[in-house]
């Protein structure tokens, strides 16, 4: 996966300095410290799902045929691309702690950026996970299907879109820099 | 909680599944993808550590009553505007999302507007590409996946236009 320090860690670090100033000059050291201890607890239980995450990640990685993965998932693999991607986005269980290391080790053996988009776009719109447990409890049945028939079409469409804009983003044939 | 304790034997079951398949091909294979998982697990920890306590920050700073009433007043393509950053916006899990939904829902908020408020907020919660997305997947993915995310909300709400009330 990554280098453990990136832009992107650096912009969240300096995002969360800021926050954590304004809420110490709102609420003062206790303000801050009891955030601090309800995340911190937060974090202990996301733990050992995010280990679990990362074994999933690292034996699918190890058990796809690299060859299979990027005939049926890369960007040659067109429209049937885009549904595997989706229809795998949208039985995968557990939540982000799975989606996520499942969809960086589906990249790294040869899916293409749109079959991935296709695939993490499927999982968080038509995925049943947070539908069954959340959205339906809370808005309804009716609201939460209706929802999801409009949804249907959209993880294929971003996957194209994300297709369409790659190839002409990044005309050269893909390097192996996406693996950093 | 039930739920929970479902998710994790699905999860649990699914690394234990794998591995099994891993495990059958060979020790080595399998010694390897152990390693390889702990070594990403021992990277990841200090990023979702940023991110878990991090978004507790921001989320204290961002106040709902802000979110909720961008999802108020305006109809129209402004107000899927305006609900398309408010999901963006949104900080905490799935129990605060919906609400906020169901709320603007009842207190008369059009159901387009709201459809692009849960699409926007499945597609781009500050927190969970924060959290989740940025530490697990390469950077250049997660703000390609979102840009090219970004007409989709509105297109839900179009859908919503076009095909009427649930």
């Amino acid at each position: 996966m990554r280098k453990p320090i990136g832009w992107s860690t650096i912009i969240i670090a300096a995002l969360v300095a800021v926050s954590a100033g304004l809420v110490w000059r709102r609420d003062g050291t206790d303000g801050v410290l009891d955030i601090l201890i309800h995340d911190l607890s937060l974090f202990g239980g996301i733990l050992p799902r995010v280990l679990a995450g990362c074994l999933l990640g690292a034996f699918i990685s190890e058990i796809l045929p690299h060859e299979k993965v990027s005939r049926a998932l890369g960007p040659k693999s067109g429209l049937k691309g885009l549904l595997i991607g989706t229809a795998f986005g949208a039985i995968l269980p557990g939540g982000p702690f799975t989606a996520y290391p499942v969809a960086s080790a589906l990249l790294a053996v040869g899916a293409d950026f749109g079959a991935t988009i296709a695939m993490v776009v499927s999982w968080t719109l038509i995925g049943y996970g947070r539908a069954v447990a959340w959205e339906i409890p809370i808005m309804g049945t009716d609201f939460t299907l209706w929802r999801i028939v409009i949804s249907l079409p959209l993880p294929v469409l971003a996957g194209a879109l994300g297709r369409f804009v790659y190839v002409r983003l990044y005309p050269k044939p893909a390097t192996k820099d996406d693996e950093n | 909680m039930s739920a929970a304790l479902l998710i994790d034997i699905l999860l649990w079951g699914s690394v234990f599944g794998v591995g099994l398949i891993a495990f059958r091909r060979g020790p080595p294979v399998f010694k390897a993808s152990l390693r390889e998982g702990s070594m990403d697990f021992i990277n990841i920890v200090p990023r979702i550590a940023l991110g878990v306590i991090g978004s507790g920050y921001i989320a204290a700073i961002i106040p709902q009553e802000v979110i909720s009433g961008w999802l108020g007043p305006d109809s129209g393509w402004l107000g899927v505007a305006t609900a398309v950053v408010a999901g963006a916006a949104t900080p905490g899990g799935p129990v605060i999302g919906f609400s906020i939904g169901t709320v603007a829902l009842k207190s008369g908020g059009g159901v387009p507007q709201v459809v692009a408020y849960v699409v926007a907020w499945a597609l781009f919660a500050f927190q969970r590409v924060i959290l989740w997305e940025i530490p697990f997947m390469p950077a250049r993915f997660v703000w390609f996946r979102c840009a090219v995310s970004l007409p989709f909300p509105f297109i839900a709400a179009a859908i919503a236009m076009v095909i009427g009330k649930p």
